[in-house]
């Protein structure tokens, strides 16, 4: 485990501030929590403070971008997602503007605050905006290179972020490219597909499941618009597919699965993540253990939907039977 | 302002009006008692105030221009006509399909527009992100903003005029066109309570500068419509929706309404009646 996402948010602001003559970056009032402040302690000149006001942040950034800055808004998922929906889709998302939106506190994981705080639909929300790139690190190495990427690239980026540290996934493949899947694992019996902090959960629980006799595979997206087609489509090849994410199960992750899946190589998606409700209060493992989104609850939901009877698998070892 | 330059300006407002209301017609669609509203606003901007070249609508230091209250897209569309940014003739393209015109303003699809508009309350935030760049850059660029009074509604136009007074902008003019009649009705009932009456006290508290002006007479816009270096001004323009055609002046149901044929014989002779 390293830095969390959030901290590793504003350590890459203040590398963009520096390298980046058109960076600048927005707050609303939030940057001692998205850690924004070490910007504003390290470059001050390239931190802008606009208070409580997160329809205005918006705008002022499309008026940024048009005049040939590319501005990062820095809020809470929650209210860029919801709260600014209107401003994104009609100033941001129809000009096809260059704002750089970063969603900190993303999923459960936001220290107590509860639903209210809790992003459970903005991959869903976002994914359906036409022109967005909608980007989901896994770990602290990622956010970063998902950043330092997502300045230099074309059109409006949202990148959710983790309030809180988590394990770190193997090293980012250098270039980093959200256009490609990572396959941490291969499995001969289906894969699970994950995205964001939840990857490294999943990977976890796939070394469950192989404890139980199913080896299944695990692949990463670091993106889910534009969606890694191509590993999706070999994932969807070899077997069966569970998407795993920290987020609603409609819309997201498994709906953008699902969607490709279902055009190109019909094959059975099952999604699992947060059940159509909204989130808690509590603390982090309460929560994912709530929610069914820690690895041994993933690889229980996995094991139980496993849609036939591993021992008739041919997987090159001892074949075990799962339970009735 | 020169008698002969006032007689210009007026006359590009009559010849406006008419083509606003005959491309509403030729459309079948579109709002036609805003951009009459805002006729002498948008001509005084376009003709006496902006420095902006129709020949290089992405010069980088030319100033520009938001109108937030997007519905009056054909006041805007027939004014950059006027100046040369799209021929006149194009006009009758309004609201077709695939044309530079569309129902409110597109700026990726019409050279010229400095941003995309329609969803009420949006616009002045992104004047303020203009001119905050512009002063970024320092550049000397200046940033103008169009709101209706009704629009003035949307609480995000008070984040923006705070932000803008709190950042001191100083390269900024948000002017109102102030004609109070929204499309149906205003918030509550009594006289009281309409912002509109009330927006010059409403700026003023939220740190800019306040000038009050008839919105009709293109000498007094002139003269009101510049920036100030101590902050960001708000020109409140006292103006008639509907203006200048008798039967649509103070008629909420010319807010977005198609001429006949014979209202148009009628507009157009009032329009071109001797004054």
């Amino acid at each position: 485990m390293s830095e969390s996402q959030r901290v590793v948010f504003g350590q890459t602001m203040v590398e963009l501030a520096r390298a980046h003559p058109d960076f600048v970056l927005l707050d609303g009032d939030l940057a001692n929590s998205t850690r924004a402040d070490i910007l504003a302690q390290e470059e001050p000149g390239a931190f802008v403070e606009l208070g409580i006001a997160e329809q205005n942040l918006i705008g002022v950034a499309a008026g940024l971008a048009t005049m040939g800055f590319r501005p990062w808004v820095s809020s809470f998922a929650v209210f860029l997602v919801n709260r600014d929906l209107d401003q994104l889709r009609m100033l941001v998302a129809q000009n096809r503007l260059p704002v750089r939106l970063a969603g900190a506190y993303s999923g459960l994981m936001t220290g107590f605050t509860g639903k209210t705080h809790q992003s459970v639909e903005d991959l869903a929300v976002m994914r359906v905006i036409p022109s967005m790139t909608v980007l989901c690190p896994a770990d602290a190495a990622e956010a970063a290179a998902a950043i330092r990427w997502a300045h230099e690239a074309p059109g409006p980026v949202y990148v959710r972020l983790c309030r809180d540290a988590v394990a770190d996934l193997p090293p980012v493949p250098e270039p980093y490219d959200p256009g490609r899947g990572r396959w941490l694992l291969r499995g001969s019996m289906g894969t699970m597909i994950s995205t964001g902090v939840q990857s490294t959960r999943t990977l976890e629980a796939a070394r469950l499941l192989g404890e139980m006799g199913y080896d299944l595979g695990v692949l990463h997206l670091p993106a889910v618009k534009p969606l890694p087609e191509e590993e999706v489509l070999e994932a969807a090849r070899l077997g069966p597919v569970w998407t795993v994410e920290e987020h609603s199960v409609i819309g997201g992750l498994g709906g953008a699965v699902a969607e490709i899946v279902s055009r190109e190589h019909p094959q059975r998606v099952l999604r699992i993540g947060i059940e159509d409700t909204y989130g808690a209060s509590g603390d982090n493992e309460s929560l994912l253990e709530h929610f069914a989104l820690t690895p041994r609850r993933v690889a229980e939901r996995v094991r139980r939907s496993f849609p036939w009877d591993p021992g008739r698998i041919e997987v090159g070892r001892e074949a075990r039977r799962h339970d009735p | 302002m020169t008698a002969e330059e006032r007689e210009q300006l007026e006359a590009l407002c009559r010849r406006g009006r008419r083509l606003v209301i005959e491309t509403v017609r030729h459309a079948g669609a579109g709002h036609v008692g805003g951009p009459l509203s805002a006729m002498e606003i948008l001509v005084t901007l376009y003709f006496k105030v902006l420095r902006v070249d129709p020949a290089r609508p992405r010069w980088p230091e030319r100033d520009r221009f938001v109108l937030s209250k997007g519905h009056a897209s054909v006041g805007l569309y027939t004014v950059m006509a006027l100046r040369g940014y799209l021929p006149v003739e194009e006009l009758k393209t309004f609201d077709h399909m695939g044309s530079r015109l569309q129902g409110h303003p597109d700026m990726t699809a019409l050279e010229g527009l400095d941003m995309s508009t329609g969803s009420l309350g949006q616009g002045l935030s992104v004047a303020v992100g203009m001119a905050l760049g512009s002063m970024r850059l320092g550049t000397g660029v200046r940033v103008f903003c169009l709101l209706g009074d009704g629009e003035c509604q949307e609480g995000q136009v008070w984040e923006a005029a705070h932000s803008a007074a709190s950042l001191g902008l100083g390269n900024l003019v948000a002017v109102v066109d102030r004609n109070g009649l929204p499309q149906f009705a205003w918030a509550g009932r009594r006289r009281g309570e309409v912002v509109a009456w009330d927006l010059g006290r409403r700026f003023c508290a939220f740190g800019w500068q306040v000038r009050e002006v008839d919105g009709h007479d293109v000498g007094a816009l002139a003269q009101a419509l510049v920036p100030s270096p101590d902050g960001p001004v708000a020109v409140i323009a006292r103006t008639v929706k509907g203006k200048g055609v008798s039967f649509m002046e103070n008629d909420y149901s010319w807010h977005s309404r198609v001429a006949t044929a014979e209202e148009l014989a009628r507009a157009i002779a009032e329009l071109e009646a001797p004054a």
